[in-house]
């Protein structure tokens, strides 16, 4: 059993292998490490804005370089490492190959992650995580702006190594006897997201190096004063990153799409469905980059056609929700806690989409825009959809990885805490937003719906820090003291429907 | 890879959602072309964002700093930019929301129905005081 980390072995061997699976438990470690140091900064911000007025962080400066680090963080450090410590575990496996394509390829590409990280924290930067020009330019302080240039730079070629990695892996990798339609959902999930990583991420690469060289003033790029336009980072920025939203959240699909048929004891309802949408999502997600936008001053024609490109990426997601919707429908299910986040992932990821569309409408886009609307419906993706799916499914491979079992009650709760808090928290803000609060505000007046919104989504924020915590301790406690999994059939879903490492492997 | 069973209801499914979003698409592009054309009687007022105020400068040359008096009955034509970095110009309870770029102006108008005070905020991330970039927007009957 490869997957097993069952026998104890020096960390050091861990740290300098470069199987798949041992890079991928790197990935895992450090992307969850990440995930509880951003979300202490959320906790933080939160408890700032419980009270209009100056609470625990000393002044704005701290204030706007926490909600930058922690965006960062989070989407860089957390949603990215988890989703290649997931592809690395299981992609080589569902190809049915030994290894991922580039073994020591792939140790390097993990191996950036840490040197990254410490730049941004080290730096502690407060551009905002979009590094917004010209303040990035001729108002954000160094070298914290620089460090965090330098560690988005390193982080880049990290996602790029690693999407190269996945699209040879599968492509060519894959057993001869395994055609491309085969191919699992979750793999296909990798494929799509790696070929949206090689055509999007070159552009913020050459725009992270333009925005370095007008820092030491040697180029004016972005910088009015020598000539140059704040607006076309926004477009090159965008370029790369609205298509970055369907790399994050393409492969928490995925993993729902291992998680939802098992615990529904059905085989998927349409897995060309499924593949096709991931292809569409793929494609179609490079025709909206600019509904970041309208309120640049972008032209009516302009508007109506990102508007137009942005709805349309709109069905294939829905064919997700309908795919899952389909195959729990008449199953079987047993709502074990990996279900259960799947499942919550899934009616988060439909509210998200449905407030992405109002965004996506031109005239509401100023009622939302830069609001706290706009805040709690990109938190609807990346901590409702990605962060649930992904926390499932590591839920889902715990006894894989460790061989034993996680506490079953405990991982219950923490599903009900953070629900609860998810809603309490990004709900409230959607309508925060429709009462006009900006984001990235230190302190705000004192507005009665602010301050009792603000306090909603507080207390909700706490309801998620305590459900983390007993998360922490439930992962801890159980690889070294949970009970034996029964490797067999962990979840007892009966033998028929197979677990990814069940499959005929030539290697393993 | 064959699936087992009928796919009309996913073919239904896609219909309706297409269906919606064409819907919504068709209604935003007709509202937004109805309000983004400016009356022509409208009064132009300049509007400077800088690190961390905003300055209106009215047709006939007076001047306003963090405050802007306007009169019912008229419409306004917010010529928008900024001196410095980033800004955006808001005063959510008429939806008036556009960004000062520097180096570029942006257009956008409204007509105040009602008097009274409203807030101007920035919404655009600007710095240290982006926070406490605020305004007041005082809408009076004409005298």
């Amino acid at each position: 059993m490869v997957l097993e980390l069952h026998k104890p072995r020096p960390i050091w061997q861990i740290m300098f292998s470069t199987h798949h699976t041992d890079v991928g438990l790197l990935y895992l470690i450090t992307s969850l490490g990440f995930l509880f140091l951003g979300g202490a900064l959320a906790l933080a911000i939160r408890a700032e804005l419980f009270f209009p007025g100056s609470q625990i962080i000393a002044d704005s400066m701290t204030f706007n370089r926490m909600f930058t680090v922690h965006g960062t963080t989070l989407i860089f450090l957390f949603i990215l490492p988890s989703a290649s410590a997931v592809g690395n575990y299981f992609v080589p496996i569902m190809v049915r190959y030994k290894d991922m394509a580039y073994p020591k390829l792939n140790a390097i590409a993990f191996w950036m992650i840490p040197p990254g990280g410490a730049l941004i924290w080290l730096g502690f930067a407060d551009f905002t995580w979009y590094a917004t020009p010209p303040y990035s330019i001729i108002s954000a302080p160094g070298p914290a702006a620089d460090m965090w240039i330098f560690g988005l730079k390193i982080l880049g070629v990290s996602s790029i190594l690693g999407a190269i990695n996945f699209v040879v892996t599968i492509l060519k990798c894959k057993h001869p006897d395994m055609s491309i339609g085969q191919v699992p959902l979750l793999a296909w999930s990798f494929l799509s997201s790696s070929l949206i990583i090689l055509v999007a991420l070159p552009t913020f690469a050459a725009a992270l190096l333009m925005l370095l060289t007008d820092r030491l003033g040697v180029s004016g790029f972005f910088n009015p004063t020598l000539g140059g336009d704040p607006i076309a980072y926004a477009h090159l920025f965008w370029f790369t990153f609205h298509p970055e939203v369907y790399v994050l959240v393409i492969p928490a699909i995925g993993m729902m799409y291992e998680i939802i048929p098992r615990f529904s004891r059905r085989p998927i309802f349409s897995h060309a469905s499924g593949v096709a949408a991931f292809v569409i999502l793929a494609i179609v997600g490079f025709s909206s980059w600019a509904h970041h936008m309208y309120a640049t001053g972008m032209s009516f024609t302009e508007k109506t056609v990102f508007m137009v490109g942005t709805l349309a990426a709109v069905p294939a997601s829905a064919m997700h929700v309908f795919n899952f919707l389909a195959t729990m429908w008449g199953g079987r299910i047993r709502f074990s806690t990996p279900m259960m986040w799947a499942v919550g992932g899934i009616a988060l990821f439909f509210s998200a989409g449905a407030g992405g569309v109002v965004n996506s409408a031109m005239p509401l886009d100023f009622v939302t825009h830069d609001s706290y609307w706009v805040v709690g419906h990109f938190h609807l993706f990346v901590m409702g959809t990605i962060a649930f799916g992904t926390i499932g499914y590591v839920y889902y491979m715990f006894p894989y990885v460790t061989g034993r079992m996680y506490n079953e009650a405990l991982g219950k709760v923490h599903f009900v805490l953070a629900m609860v808090g998810t809603v309490m928290v990004f709900f409230t803000q959607h309508v925060l937003g429709l009462y006009g609060m900006p984001r990235r505000i230190y302190d705000y007046p004192p507005i009665p719906e602010w301050i009792a919104m603000n306090q909603i989504a507080t207390v909700g924020a706490m309801l998620i820090g305590v459900s983390m915590a007993i998360w922490l301790g439930n992962m801890i406690h159980s690889s070294a003291k949970g009970k034996e999994a029964n490797m067999e059939d962990p979840f007892g879903l009966g033998g028929r429907y197979y677990y990814p490492h069940q499959q005929k492997n030539p290697h393993h | 890879m064959s699936d087992k069973h009928s796919s009309w209801p996913e073919w239904i499914y896609i219909g309706v959602v297409v269906a919606l979003l064409v819907w919504v698409g068709a209604e935003a592009w007709n509202v937004e072309r109805l309000i983004e054309h400016v009356p022509e009687d409208a009064e132009t007022i300049k509007v400077v964002g800088q690190q961390w105020f905003w300055t209106f400068e009215h047709e006939d040359g007076t001047k306003e700093i963090g405050e802007l008096h306007l009169e019912t009955g008229k419409a306004y034509r917010l010529e928008i930019t900024s001196t410095d970095v980033t800004h955006s110009f808001n005063i959510h309870d008429y939806v008036v929301l556009l960004d000062a770029v520097p180096g570029r102006i942006n257009t956008v108008w409204f007509a105040p129905v009602e008097a009274g005070v409203h807030d101007i905020q920035c919404r655009e991330y600007c710095g240290l005081i982006h926070y406490n970039m605020r305004g007041t927007l005082y809408v009076e009957d004409p005298s």
